[in-house]
């Protein structure tokens, strides 16, 4: 087992964290255009560049959707590729996020979640990634700021997985996440290094019959993705769903390696459970909001009351098997999400882990919560209210509305 | 000849090429034929240089164009061009 390494506290918001982590990971070529609230992750990233600390390849493009072209392209090459978005820039870029997934291109790309218009809005919620869940790219949400430097490192390492060979979205809360100072250990720079290491590629067999490493070279030239027709597209993306399983055990590892390597661990890196193992009510939710849902539910644990909650931190893969595991004693469920599928009978959290409680051997109730759309404020008082209702749920045995809209005015 | 297909897990991931494109006829797509007419063609070979697919080729020996269509689409973009009217598109 290796020692902990020596880590050094610096003051840094989330959008800083995301810079920083790239910069110690290697990452050959950044090809990025600012978008609110990620802006600071491509400044900071352009002063690393402008001041020689990094040998990172800068592009500066016209739109997002060139800036993910370059970064896929870039990617095929073998060269290790980052960029960010958020909101409408990760929606422009919707057309290549299937392209990226599609040729297992493993990119990473920092996600300072944040509304879509109409009407404009800067502010966070998670209708930017959860819109493109379909996309092919993993989806890790962080909740705080060393958990969104600790996890871009930790996602280089996912994403070039040669069982993997997948892009991914790591999702950090505009401005709760991108702006928000906070005391950060990051690690030495040699340490990153190796932590994250060179690409590996594997082996495959060209049109010309030779077997070579898998990226675009003038040596042993290839084609990738070009056309498959209705005889062969379905295998192309039923090896995708693979990657995604191959991703969950990956991410388990990984997340293992870094905590011996950092001493932080977050849960069993697809999910942490908190006070889960005898809740009779408990709630699931994604990103920031499970910090302040912690303190609420040690506010309720030292009243006595069996209150837990499930943070899913890898969405795409959805930890089916654990997920079942972490919520089958629990009695009532309630289900938060910060972005709303209209019309769908509630929000994308709910229908999953709904779905995934359908083959649990026991049925609790579940709620879902729809809360803190366009940055709206969720309080810790406002959260302590959803596990009263809970309470109430378990005393009349009966969900009465099961999509409630967490303190929106009627 | 039937050609056993791969399974997902045999084949290369993202769609990289297991054959050269000149060994996918593409050909079979078309419903209009390019037909010339050999008296009023000039061999300017503006129809070579047009043809999107390169599905038209010079042969030096015999001082002639040829049609491939093993990748001819049919698009009509030949007999558009020429500046004779040589070339009629026909059904197949």
């Amino acid at each position: 087992m290796k020692s902990v390494v020596k880590q050094e506290v610096l003051a840094l918001n989330g959008d800083e964290a995301v810079a920083y982590a790239a910069k110690q990971s290697d990452v050959d070529v950044v090809a990025a255009y600012p978008i609110t609230p990620q802006t600071i992750i491509v400044e900071k990233f352009s002063e690393y560049v402008a001041n020689g600390e990094v040998e990172t390849e800068f592009v500066c493009t016209e739109s997002e959707h060139t800036a993910l072209t370059a970064c896929l392209a870039a990617s095929v090459t073998g060269a290790r590729a980052f960029t960010a978005s958020a909101s409408a820039g990760l929606a422009l870029m919707h057309e290549i996020l299937f392209v990226t997934s599609g040729c297992r291109a493993p990119v990473v790309m920092a996600i300072a979640n944040r509304a879509l218009s109409a009407p404009i809005n800067i502010h966070a919620d998670h209708s930017d990634s959860i819109a493109e869940r379909d996309s092919g790219w993993i989806q890790i949400y962080a909740e705080n700021t060393q958990e969104v430097y600790d996890t871009i490192i930790q996602a280089f390492r996912i994403a070039e997985n040669q069982n993997v060979l997948l892009p991914v979205i790591v999702g950090l809360d505009g401005f709760t996440l991108s702006h928000t100072l906070e005391n950060v250990s990051v690690l030495p720079d040699d340490a990153v290094k190796e932590f994250v290491g060179t690409r590996q590629l594997p082996s495959v067999l060209t049109h010309e019959g030779k077997t070579a490493p898998f990226k675009l070279d003038p040596e042993n030239p290839m084609s990738m993705g070009p056309l498959a027709l209705p005889n062969y597209y379905f295998e192309f993306k039923r090896q995708q769903e693979e990657a995604m399983k191959n991703a969950l055990t990956v991410i388990q590892q990984v997340n293992g390696e870094y905590a011996e390597m950092t001493s932080r661990s977050y849960g069993n890196g697809l999910l942490e459970s908190y006070c889960l193992e005898d809740a009779e009510i408990a709630a699931v939710c994604l990103g920031s909001t499970a910090g302040t849902m912690k303190a609420v539910v040690d506010e309720l644990r030292a009243e006595g009351v069996k209150a837990g909650l499930l943070r899913i931190r890898s969405f795409r893969p959805l930890p089916v098997k654990e997920i079942t595991k972490a919520l089958e004693k629990v009695k009532a469920v309630a289900v938060m999400d910060r972005s709303l599928s209209f019309g769908g009978n509630g929000g994308a959290i709910y229908h999953e882990v709904r779905h995934v409680l359908y083959d649990g051997r026991v049925h609790p109730y579940v709620v879902n919560y729809i809360y803190g759309l366009g940055g709206r404020d969720t309080s810790p008082s406002q959260l302590r209210r959803i596990y009263e209702d809970l309470q109430k749920i378990l005393k009349v045995q009966r969900v009465e509305n099961p999509i409630q809209y967490l303190e929106l005015r009627e | 000849m039937t050609i056993r297909e791969k399974g997902w897990k045999e084949i290369a991931p993202a769609g990289v090429c297991s054959k050269p494109s000149t060994e996918f006829l593409t050909g079979d797509w078309k419903t209009y034929q390019p037909v010339r007419d050999t008296a009023k063609c000039t061999r300017c070979l503006l129809c070579v240089l047009f043809c999107p697919d390169g599905a038209i080729h010079w042969k030096p020996e015999k001082a002639d164009i040829e049609f491939d269509f093993n990748f001819c689409k049919g698009c009509g973009i030949c007999a558009n061009e020429c500046p004779t009217k040589a070339i009629e598109m026909k059904l197949e």
